[in-house]
């Protein structure tokens, strides 16, 4: 008899991703990649090389686009659009557009519009009906319970109380006309597996996650950085220069940096490891009062 | 790419033997532990990290670059510290931020049940309804790693009404720790939950008997719990399980041995999850199988079947057979963008390509050619029904097994079982949460494997199934198979040289099912009589069935029932089919009310023979006719169940032929149908 081989627990995730991947091109009509250039779309983006190589990925990228993300983001976006051979399609939605909604005059309506509402109009406007999402599990409480194909009615809400069952490694992907499914790959994976995976593998991510000197300003306790000038600042504010990187990555003007020497991968997720806050603590979003993901994503939020 | 098999020979887990050493329970008496207690039992203090992180972070990434992974499932309800323990393991592997910590401390105060001390429960409570509740109600799944293994947690609920969830969570599981509250003892719900694990085949049961600090750490206590468990686990079928005293709540043999337990020996908690045999491992053993989920066909050079192994090795050269086609080749690569492997094992999603050409496909099986699994498409299953709605038997659902969906019905069920007392009961279906054993028949092969083979053999991938219902596409229900039928083996299908061509050919015509449906008193029979009348003096060969005529013979044992109905349309279709087969036109005339038995009918012809006639007649005009009187009879409730009263018609939505009896004469709707469908055969007349 043969010893018996080993697989490590990212051979593992990994397996169990791409298996999620490939089982929904065979039941979905037109799926989709949001892609939102952080690291877990990295990690996501690369799974699916993986899964269906030698062919590219037989499903276009999307960016939900808000127009405040990071410049070296879209460049990013870019280069591996270009690089995997995907088509990549970039949705604004129009009315957001047009009444010029930005993070520093709107709060919350900026993320509503852009995100929310940019989504589910993107959705809607290419008939998708699965798009793969790279939320993880370990990210908040409510994601916990969230299953690997999350069903969304036909106008994007997501019930908690009815959710399919998932058992071994079966996913029902039947839907009716006009729903859809959010599908997330990376489910299983934490932090800690992404940056070992992004490490293992090589994986191209923003810069951004580096530290480097940047021009910031300190605003309620965040360290933002003036990545553009439509950057608005206070009277007598001066963005001043500091060594910082980012965990997470958004609209840049929503973003908290922390300061940081960590510039390689180790560095950074020897960071990660010492560091006593968790991950979306730099997320505006996140802190409003307990269970504002939960009602963000009933609303449709990814 | 830069994570490599680590073969077995560096491995760091002991593959044989009692995990870490341990005292293991094998059914109904206690091993004798000889080991001697551990020197080191210290209570891990403060909240830090691990030194090599900071010293040496290469060195630390490495080791934990190697970890495997381990997945389980927590069974215990609410009062039994659950949520508290998974809370611990989180806290001590250190898998809580501070400023959750803080938030948690915060949380504890406010609405925790632990005074001013830290309620871990806290921590893994989700869902806002559920915080409200104080209950968890699904299944969540929780991350932690140590330097040895990462560990998947499915947190489920005890209630009794949560079967479904805590199956769904155990069906991932390599193990389960099943909490007993020390002051208790061995409860109803300890039993059903070790029950459904062992039904699922969780083969590695961790008994742990939490609370310890509440019962003084009494070891008697301990002892009369684990011997009474273990009674209880020989008694149904339990091979062997492994036993520890712990507190969730202080902390007790989780991480480190407890000065407070003496007398017991380890290993902790952690030890044992971190050296258990995993599952992925023992599949390795078994002949190679993997279920095709996608052909990968780039360009015309190429042709590589993608799936996930289930089971055994492969590497190029081996033989296969492709089921349940039984088609024969050799692997020719193992594809994957990193380049082509040498051999790959189960649990990895690869990517193959044969020798020959042959025909493959999703759904399909690759398997050891020596040693492939049986197809069949009668079974005796065991089946957690899931959904609110009741089995209705008969009734055709979607059955996806492994990568292949096909059309299937569930019989009346053999029994149900009582999952706290495990007697069989005699029941007429299925309900939310209910566990029965029921025959269960596909409309084509299936490749599988028996779910337990014996006590050390679970086949998940081609053992477990799921059922779909048609119309709302929620998965209803989780099957495990248990056996072929000998009848589904043993029949085969016997080659007859006079094909249905041939039978077709000699008519002149092809064979075709006008099938109609409507409300009673629509016309039905009326139309189909004019049209067989027509097809007649066209020198055509037919046959009418009428629903009437029909149940006074072949059909008469049926009743109005929901199943005696789907059972009536299912009987009709399959002579319609061997008509069909005979060359003849059939026409069929039956109120036929359910879609899905109508879709049934419809997926057992040929594509293009089934022809859906719909007689469009509105419930009041086909009532204001009552050429039976039946309305009468079902309006004043002396006749139940009446299709368009008391039991609904699910309207035809893309019928080839709509009838609007209220715009149409019978003469003229005839003459349509018949040129419709002559128009159809004119082709090749």
């Amino acid at each position: 008899m043969t010893t018996a081989t080993i697989l490590t627990h990212l051979e593992r995730l990994e397996a169990e991703s791409i298996q999620i991947l490939r089982e929904v091109v065979a039941e979905a009509d037109k799926p989709v990649m949001l892609y939102s250039v952080g690291k877990d779309s990295a990690v996501m983006l690369h799974l699916a090389r993986k899964a269906f190589y030698p062919a590219p990925p037989p499903f276009p990228l999307l960016h939900v686009d808000t127009t405040w993300k990071f410049r070296d983001m879209y460049a990013l976006r870019d280069r591996m659009a270009a690089e995997s051979g995907m088509e990549l399609l970039v949705y604004r939605n129009p009315d957001a557009e047009a009444r010029g909604i930005n993070p520093f005059d709107h709060g919350g309506l900026h993320t509503d519009l852009w995100k929310t509402e940019g989504l589910k109009q993107a959705l809607d406007q290419y008939g998708f009906d699965a798009a793969f999402g790279g939320a993880r599990r370990d990210e908040e409480k409510s994601r916990a319970k969230e299953r690997v194909f999350s069903f969304r009615s036909a106008n994007h809400r997501w019930d908690p109380k009815n959710q399919r069952p998932e058992l071994w490694h079966l996913y029902n992907a039947r839907k009716a006309k006009g729903e859809s499914i959010r599908v997330f790959p990376i489910s299983n994976w934490t932090e800690l597996d992404i940056w070992q995976y992004i490490q293992a593998e090589d994986i191209p991510i923003v810069p951004l996650y580096f530290a480097a000197p940047r021009p910031t300003v300190e605003r309620d306790g965040m360290l933002l950085m003036v990545d553009d000038d439509r950057f608005r600042l206070a009277p007598g504010e001066v963005p001043v220069d500091r060594s910082i990187r980012f965990r997470t990555l958004g609209c840049y003007p929503l973003t908290g940096a922390v300061e940081s020497e960590a510039t390689t991968l180790s560095q950074v997720i020897q960071e990660m490891l010492l560091t006593t806050t968790s991950e979306r603590q730099g997320r505006a979003i996140d802190h409003d009062q307990a269970g504002s993901m939960e009602k963000k994503k009933q609303e449709g939020y990814f | 790419m830069g994570v490599s098999l680590t073969p077995d020979a560096t491995s760091p887990l002991p593959l044989a033997g009692g995990a870490g050493g341990g005292p293991v329970y094998q059914s109904g008496r206690a091993l004798v532990d000889t080991s001697s207690p551990s020197p080191s039992r210290k209570r891990e203090g403060s909240y830090v990290t691990d030194a090599l992180i900071a010293s040496d972070i290469d060195a630390y990434l490495h080791s934990h670059a190697h970890k495997s992974l381990l997945r389980f499932i927590t069974c215990g309800s609410v009062d039994d510290g659950k949520s508290t323990l998974i809370g611990r393991l989180l806290y001590d592997s250190k898998t809580i931020f501070e400023d959750q910590l803080e938030a948690l401390e915060a949380d504890s105060k406010r609405v925790g049940t632990q005074g001013q001390n830290i309620d871990f429960a806290l921590l893994v409570d989700g869902l806002a309804a559920e915080r409200e509740q104080g209950i968890t109600i699904d299944v969540a799944y929780r991350f932690f790693s140590t330097e040895k293994r990462k560990f998947i947690v499915a947190d489920t609920p005890g209630h009794e009404q949560y079967t479904r969830n805590m199956v769904t969570g155990a069906s991932t599981a390599d193990l389960a720790v099943i909490l007993i509250d020390a002051r208790k003892g061995v409860l109803t719900q300890t039993r059903r939950h070790s029950y459904l694990c062992h039904l699922i085949g969780i083969r590695h049961l961790v008994l742990a008997v939490n609370k310890m600090d509440l019962v003084g750490y009494d070891q008697p206590t301990y002892d009369a719990i684990v011997a009474d468990y273990a009674a209880f686990a020989e008694s149904i079928g339990i091979a062997a399980f492994t036993a520890l005293p712990i507190s969730g709540f202080a902390g007790d043999n989780i991480t480190t041995l407890s000065p407070n337990t003496p007398w017991y020996a380890g290993p902790t908690l952690i030890e044992h999850l971190e050296t258990v045999p995993l599952e992925v491992e023992a599949e390795q053993a078994k002949p190679f199988r993997m279920a095709v989920q996608w052909v990968n066909r780039p360009n015309l050079d190429f042709r590589g079947f993608a799936g996930m192994i289930a089971s055994g090795r492969v590497a190029p050269g081996d033989k296969i057979r492709v089921l349940p086609s039984g088609r024969t080749s050799s692997i020719e690569r193992i594809v994957t963008a990193d380049g082509d492997l040498p051999h790959a094992v189960a649990g990895q999603s690869v990517t193959l390509t044969f020798a020959d050409e042959i025909d493959c496909s999703r759904g399909d099986v690759i398997a050891a050619a020596g040693s492939p699994p049986q197809t069949a498409d009668q079974f005796e299953a065991t089946i957690v029904w899931m959904a609110e709605e009741p089995l209705l038997p008969g009734r055709a659902l979607w059955l996806k097994s492994a990568t292949r969906t096909v059309s299937a019905t569930v019989q009346a069920p053999k029994h149900a079982v009582d999952v706290n007392t495990m007697a069989k009961l005699s029941v007429k279906t299925l309900g939310l949460n209910d566990i029965g054993v029921a025959e269960v028949y596909t409309d084509r092969d299936i490749a599988f494997e028996p779910y337990a083979d014996g006590h050390d053999s679970i086949n998940k991938e081609l053992g477990g199934f799921i059922l779909i219902d048609k119309i709302t596409n929620a998965t209803v229900a989780a099957g495990m198979i248990n056996f072929a039928l000998r009848r589904s083996q043993n029949v085969h299908w016997q080659a007859i040289d006079i094909t249905r061509e041939a039978h077709a050919r000699i008519k002149g015509q092809n064979p075709k099912l006008l099938w109609f449906t409507g409300l009673s008193g629509s016309g039905k029979s009326t139309i189909a009589n004019l049209v067989e009348k027509k097809l007649h003096a066209l020198g055509r060969h037919s046959f009418l069935l009428d629903g009437d005529n029909i149940r006074h013979g072949l059909n008469k044992d049926l009743d109005f029932s929901d199943a005696g109905r789907i059972e009536n349309i299912r009987r009709v279709g399959e002579v319609a089919k061997l008509m069909t087969d005979a060359g003849l036109i059939v026409l069929t005339a039956f109120i036929s009310p359910f879609r899905v038995e109508r879709a049934l009918v419809r997926n057992m012809l040929p594509a293009g023979e089934f022809i859906e006639v719909f007689v469009d007649t509105p419930l009041d005009v086909a009532e204001a006719r009552d050429v039976k009187g039946l309305y009468a009879k079902a309006r004043s409730g002396t006749l139940k169940n009446f299709t368009g009263i008391d039991s609904p018609y699910e309207a035809p939505v893309t019928p080839e032929i709509r009838i609007d009896t209220t715009r149409e004469s019978p003469e003229a709707a005839a003459e349509r149908i018949v040129e419709h469908v002559m128009g159809v055969w004119s082709y090749d007349l």
